[in-house]
């Protein structure tokens, strides 16, 4: 009785599974079908997987999307395992790219080198990001911290909300006397060692624990991942945390303006994080584009907490069978159309300048 | 149903001792066919003897080759240690020079999971003696379910629980026991009076996920005793606890302890569950009512493994070489104690 029930249940899921990915196929039709000309992407065909960064995941999957569409028999495979492993793998050569948080460092460029059989391994920086502090904070508006403050919360020496230091740059303030439940990441991240190189470089003498991916500083809660410690945010009175940006959006939490020593604090936008990145430095040398942010920047509207994240490819030396759709790929994601569509995601596009000099390197990739 | 599981009472007087179910003597009216009638082994058989053998020698390569692999890939980060690995406590495998130690991770594991099952033995025992003794049995069967049905649940869905609904109600009883009990090493008082994702937590996650475990396997050991010492017990004016006391418990104890250390070994190597839930610090403390007062080598390997370098690959693959030794003790230790106690109570397994 019971084995012919469940037989036919599931023959109704089964029939149910079918009709709903019969329904995804039509409706995939007219995308597969629209001519390669239209996107301007110049398609490549193959299949290519790459693998690092996670906190390129959402920009890597709108990209992919995208250029699949426009491009039917290519494929993109994404795998955001993290930067350290994405770096490990394209050393190995199982990946055709890695996307990575940090630029190859000297002791990763001979491995990484030695893959390129006849080439070198470069940084080519691609997705740009903000950082927030976002806290939970009732009745306060648009907090503003600078780098010092902000140093001092995380390392445990600013206590209560109510501190002087943070009173003085928020006159007229409600801030409550409750204790600061400062949050950081217990796993290894990016995001984790640009927050602490940000505060290191604009805040030397309130943070000095250095940089790294794991968090350095005494004190605080932690929480695994960016959405382990938005939700422990979300769901803890007077907490504050870093996270990236679409975190703190989609969880509607309260972003600080960073006070730089411009003429106003600077708030959280696309356009100010991408006006700090523009006043970066490439410190690569030939076809290497790796950046120096200026962490310690003054400019007018720079928000200076952003994240760069590289694809770390072959100059020369990627297998023949990769190579096309790995330049079309890139080369899709160093236009302007491939990066407008990172404002969605969370992200800020990369300065013309810089953004030129990527498309260019991506040209003379072989 | 698993009530109807009981062993038949027999009715030959021989049988009666404990544990002789299967080797008591046969009746000698049964065919029964032995490996000296005939002259060929026959060929199902054969088949059937080749297929646990090579299934038997494949788990033994298996454990070698896994203890293999860890120690290969583990003893180039060991070298470039510049830290004792068996006496430091920091872990900054990716630094350079590295600088890494197992004391605080293999203090943690331990903690947490003695902790664990000291919150997760009397209830399982409890939950096992009534489904297998108490409970009427048209609640047994849906119960004995039941407990299963938890055994099969992942454990990040545990720790989804964990931190979404159980963190801030215990944080409630952690100051409780902080503030009234705080003279007891475990019950520290937090310096900063948080008592949010401690090692406690993670504790009690952990005890939620093996209590299942231990409830189910101790059932059916108890299930196991036979019908007979218990009938004898109750025959000589035992009561009901009595009875449990002296004819179920005894019998059942190797049993108990093999679910005990399947227990002890799942908390030893839960991973994402105690991931989520905790805040880790390489510490080595007893206050485990605070954030920041330990981590353990599997979520360790869990939070680190993505961002690490080839050295700190390497490096939290000597602490997975770590927590395979320290399981393996407990493996060991178990038998011991089993295989000693069987030769007093005749084996119920």
């Amino acid at each position: 009785m019971t084995f012919s029930r469940n037989a036919r249940i599931s023959g109704l899921v089964l029939c149910g599974a079918l009709a709903l990915s019969a329904c995804g196929t039509d409706e995939q039709k007219p995308f597969n079908a629209s001519p390669a000309g239209d996107s301007g992407i110049a398609c490549a065909k193959g299949s290519i997987t790459a693998a690092g960064s996670s906190a390129q995941k959402n920009a890597m999957d709108e990209w992919v999307r995208a250029y699949q569409d426009a491009c039917p028999g290519a494929t993109v495979n994404y795998q955001p395992v993290g930067s350290g492993a994405g770096v490990q793998q394209f050393t190995a050569g199982s990946v055709a790219f890695a996307g990575s948080d940090s630029a190859l460092k000297p002791e990763e460029t001979a491995g990484a080198d030695a893959r390129c059989a006849t080439g070198k391994a470069i940084d080519l920086p691609m997705v740009t990001g903000p950082v927030a502090i976002a806290y939970n904070l009732q009745g306060v508006d648009g907090l503003v911290l600078d780098a010092a403050t902000i140093a001092k919360v995380f390392s445990g020496k600013v206590k209560t909300w109510d501190d002087p230091a943070i009173t003085a740059l928020n006159p007229g303030a409600k801030l409550p006397s409750a204790a600061i439940q400062a949050f950081h990441r217990s796993d290894e991240s990016g995001t984790t060692d640009n927050v602490q190189k940000y505060l290191a470089a604009a805040a030397p003498s309130a943070w000095t624990y250095g940089a790294g991916k794991k968090f350095a500083a005494p004190g605080g809660q932690s929480a695994a991942k960016s959405d382990g410690v938005t939700s422990a945010v979300k769901s803890t009175p007077n907490a504050i945390t870093y996270v990236e940006q679409s975190f703190a959006e989609n969880a509607s939490l309260g972003v600080v303006k960073i006070a730089t020593g411009a003429s106003a604090p600077v708030e959280l936008t696309t356009d100010s994080a991408a006006t700090a990145v523009q006043s970066a430095q490439v410190v690569g040398t030939g076809s290497d584009l790796s950046l120096k942010l200026d962490y310690a920047t003054k400019n007018e509207g720079a928000y200076p907490l952003v994240l760069v994240t590289y694809e770390i490819v072959c100059a020369k030396g990627t297998p023949a069978d990769a190579l096309p759709l790995v330049k079309s790929f890139l080369t899709y994601t160093a236009s302007e159309d491939g990066q407008k569509v990172l404002e969605d995601a969370g992200y800020a596009p990369l300065p013309s300048s810089i953004r030129k000099k990527v498309a260019a390197a991506v040209e003379t990739l072989a | 149903m698993s009530l109807g599981a009981l062993p038949p009472v027999p009715t030959d007087p021989a049988d009666v001792r404990p544990g002789s179910g299967d080797g008591g003597p046969r009746p000698a009216s049964l065919p029964l066919r032995t490996s000296g009638s005939g002259t060929a082994e026959p060929r199902g058989d054969r088949v059937f003897r080749g297929l646990s053998v090579s299934a038997g020698v494949a788990l033994l390569l298996l454990i070698v080759a896994i203890a293999l692999f860890l120690v290969v890939r583990a003893v180039p980060a060991l070298r470039a240690d510049t830290a004792g690995f068996l006496s430091s406590t920091g872990w900054d495998p990716n630094a350079l020079p590295p600088r890494f130690g197992i004391v605080a991770l293999a203090f943690g594991t331990v903690l947490s999971s003695l902790l664990a099952l000291a919150m997760a033995l009397p209830v399982a025992l409890g939950v096992a003696l009534f489904i297998s003794h108490y409970a009427p049995r048209r609640i047994a069967g849906p119960l004995g379910y039941v407990v299963d049905l938890l055994a099969a649940v992942p454990s990040v869905v545990f720790g989804l629980w964990g931190i979404s609904y159980l963190n801030v109600p215990l944080a409630g009883v952690s100051r409780f026991l902080a503030e009234h009990l705080g003279w007891f090493p475990l019950f520290a008082r937090a310096a900063d009076d948080v008592y949010t994702r401690s090692l406690f937590l993670a504790s009690v996650v952990l005890a939620i996920m093996i209590l299942p475990i231990i409830a189910s396997l101790s059932r059916e050991v108890f299930l196991q005793v036979p019908a007979t010492n218990q009938e004898a017990a109750l025959a000589l004016g035992a009561t009901r606890w009595e009875m449990v006391r002296t004819a179920v418990l005894p019998f059942a104890r190797p049993g108990v302890i093999g679910a005990t250390m399947l227990g002890l070994g799942r908390a030893l190597g839960e991973t994402i569950a105690v991931a989520i839930v905790l805040s880790p610090a390489f510490v080595v403390s007893l206050s485990v009512l605070q954030p920041n007062s330990g981590n353990t080598i599997a979520a360790n390997i869990a939070l680190a493994f993505a961002e690490a370098s080839a050295t700190g690959r390497g490096a939290l693959i000597a602490s997975g070489l770590v927590l395979f030794v320290i399981t393996l003790l407990v493996n060991v230790v178990a038998r011991a104690v089993v295989s000693r106690r069987r030769e007093f109570t005749g084996g119920a397994l």
